[in-house]
């Protein structure tokens, strides 16, 4: 059987397919038909001649097998220091194989290719920080998940995002409908507590458009409310797009090149249709990569830059706390240890290391914020990134990578963690739940909104 | 013999690795793909170069990088054999003498002293890594026999030049071993791993690059290496 009924190479592009793959429990029919996945050799050299330029052709050429990666990587240090977790050795036992090859590798390779590529690199980056020829293994990890993709080698759950993505545009089954409901339901939830609140959809020329990750209207509607309060205290002109509102691309993760150009090509078209001076995504480290850092490559401009300033939602809260649109009451500032998670996504792919710190400095008390030891651009991975969170085969691997975190945040003695990241946020919750260290976990929304001086008449009027 | 290594053969080596090196970095420019990298290299070109600068800088000053000053015993050994390997040959009195009598003109040249210590500084950070490649785990699974050739073919012409400068043994002998394996190494820089002589400039540019573009370079946020 070359390829399966679930398991092949084909893209899910179709409402009957999504739902059929996503009723096979677990994957087991997936992975079952895996087994008897064949490798398409001249198609997988094809891509790999095509694709694979100067910069990965010689990472892989000029390695010089030192070692000084290894230590550089979370998941090698969590897992007793096995050389099996060196990235050089990840890297070059897999892509390297598979060049050195011209693509002709078997089944059996391929499983094992797509077990590194998903369960011991999270393309958090590190790696490329400390190899001397600044070789980003990250990057690599990357390029091979999407050959592996090409070839139907990827995990259940992230077949199934990807094709979320292409159904619905959305990583989750939320429709345009479903969204202006949850935006129309969360605005008169809340005008009761906010008078003269709204959601405003679609409108034109606004200064912000603000986009999110799907998840929030369809777990936690309540985070779309949140946003809204603090765009309504801060007096902000802005608008959600009906469509092209959802920023988050778990098609990135599966290497679907082709599908993440689509979701980021809908937030694009949503900018141009609505001509905001600019936009903002949510508290979710790598739906800011996709649509702000690699999203304008993907979609083809040159410039490297979305087509309006589209700025993260630490960088619109530094500047609202800043230029006081928004107010804290110093006296409902955090008065315990706190640290933050420095979020692989926007802080080593984007330096956004700074203004987290800024907002801190508004929020926390003197002297109670702890900082992570590394930190900034030298933090660890929360042990979930990469789509690690949700592969359910890996979940063993996945709750031994969330150790590094764990000291981590043991180290600093807090038990507060702020997590300005979906992904993030969720491999914290889930340490607690797998360890039961006693912490606490924050988005900055609910945190801010609780500390806000809100101005007299933003307050409903007592009856 | 003599005359062959020295004249036309040294030419020809000389040709074939700087030329060679020069072709590799020239191609690696033209092999940069700006939407399969990810990097718009050319409308952002003043936040690159400044990127690919701090990049370079923060990698070839001892204990910049922090990659550097979490490993400082390494640290050492790595330097001084690369500061050793690359000043040598170039400062040594006798290469100078030879430079003098084809091209009239010559470089300061190291006093003995300092051309002994720093040729036998190269054996030992020779050694140094290839110890290091069996004892640990983490370079052992890695580490092939091409590594420990590429190590063999640049170490040999310093065990060679020093066997002839203490004139041990056929002296001419060694002298002759000494050109040849200087000339093979220099041959192989190109073709090999040794490439890094150049490639390791334009890789790691590249990748500063995409630190000061994309990864924060733009935002006003330097990357501490």
């Amino acid at each position: 059987m070359p390829e399966g009924i679930l398991c092949n190479k084909t893209p899910i592009n179709t409402d009957e397919q999504l739902k059929l793959t996503l009723s096979d429990k677990g994957g087991k029919q997936y992975y079952e038909e895996m087994n008897h996945l064949e490798v398409d050799s001249d198609k997988l050299w094809g891509a790999i001649q095509k694709t694979m330029k100067s910069r990965t052709k010689t990472w892989l050429e000029i390695c010089a097998h030192c070692g000084l990666c290894a230590e550089s990587c979370f998941l090698y240090q969590v897992n007793g220091r096995v050389p099996e977790q060196v990235p050089s050795y990840k890297i070059q036992s897999t892509l390297g194989v598979i060049v050195k090859k011209k693509g002709k590798v078997d089944n059996a390779f391929m499983q094992m290719c797509m077990e590194t590529a998903w369960s011991k690199c999270t393309c958090c980056n590190r790696c490329g920080m400390y190899c001397p020829h600044g070789i980003d293994m990250g990057v690599m990890f990357g390029y091979l998940r999407g050959l592996l993709y090409s070839q139907g080698f990827v995990p259940w759950e992230l077949k199934i995002g990807s094709g979320m993505h292409r159904v619905y545009r959305a990583q989750m089954d939320v429709t345009t409908e479903d969204w202006v409901d949850t935006c129309e339901w969360m605005a008169e939830e809340t005008e009761e507590e906010w008078p003269g609140l709204e959601i405003p959809i679609d409108k034109e020329d606004a200064d912000i458009m603000y986009t999110c990750n799907a998840r929030e209207p369809k777990h936690y509607p309540e985070d779309v409310a949140e946003a809204a309060i603090l765009f309504h205290v801060a007096g902000e002109n802005w608008t959600v797009p009906s469509e092209g509102w959802e920023q988050t691309s778990l098609s990135m993760f599966a290497g679907d090149w082709e599908c993440c150009k689509d979701n980021v090509q809908n937030v694009y078209d949503a900018i141009e249709r609505l001509r905001p001076k600019r936009a903002i995504g949510t508290e979710c480290g790598h739906a800011h990569r996709a649509t702000v850092i690699e999203g304008p490559y993907w979609t083809g401009r040159p410039d490297g830059q979305p087509p309006v300033p589209y700025i993260h939602y630490v960088e619109w809260l530094a500047e609202a706390l800043r230029t006081g649109k928004l107010k804290i009451d110093p006296t409902k500032r955090i008065k315990e240890p706190v640290t933050l998670q420095d979020s692989c996504n926007y802080v080593r792919n984007q330096g956004l290391k700074d203004v987290t710190r800024e907002i801190l400095s508004y929020i926390v008390e003197p002297g109670y914020f702890v900082e992570m030891a590394p930190a900034k651009e030298h933090n660890y991975c929360c042990g979930g990134g990469g789509g690690f969170n949700g592969i359910g085969i890996y979940r063993p691997q996945r709750n031994m990578a969330l150790r590094k975190k764990m000291e981590q945040i043991i180290d600093t003695g807090c038990k507060l963690v702020i997590a300005p990241c979906h992904n993030c946020w969720d491999a914290i919750r889930d340490l607690e739940e797998e360890y039961e260290i006693g912490i606490r976990w924050s988005f900055l929304k609910p945190l801010v909104i609780k500390m806000l001086d809100v101005p007299e008449h933003l307050l409903p009027k007592d009856e | 013999m003599y005359d062959f290594l020295t004249g036309p053969m040294l030419w020809v080596t000389f040709l074939v690795s700087f030329g060679g090196l020069l072709v590799r970095a020239v191609m690696y420019v033209r092999g940069l793909h700006w939407q399969l990298d990810r990097v718009a290299y050319r409308p952002n070109m003043k936040y690159g170069m400044r990127g690919g600068l701090r990049s370079i800088l923060a990698f070839i000053i001892p204990f910049k990088a922090r990659l550097w000053r979490v490993r400082p015993g390494f640290t050492i050994i790595f330097f001084a054999f690369h500061i050793g390997l690359l000043v040598t040959p170039i400062f040594l009195e006798a290469h100078n003498v030879m430079l003098s009598k084809a091209f009239g003109f010559s470089l300061p040249t190291l006093p003995t002293m300092v051309a002994d210590v720093l040729a036998w500084t190269c054996l030992v950070g020779g050694l140094f890594m290839v110890l290091r490649r069996i004892a640990f785990p983490e370079v052992r699974i890695i580490t092939t026999f091409y590594d420990y050739l590429l190590i063999v073919i640049t170490v040999m012409p310093f065990i060679t030049g020093l066997i002839a400068r203490y004139e041990m043994g056929d002296y001419n002998f060694w002298l002759m071993a000494h050109i040849i394996s200087g000339e093979i190494w220099l041959l192989c820089l190109p073709f090999t791993k040794l490439s890094h002589a150049v490639l390791f400039f334009m890789s790691r540019m590249q990748l500063g690059m995409d630190y000061g573009i994309k990864r924060g370079g733009m935002k006003g946020s330097d990357m501490a290496w």
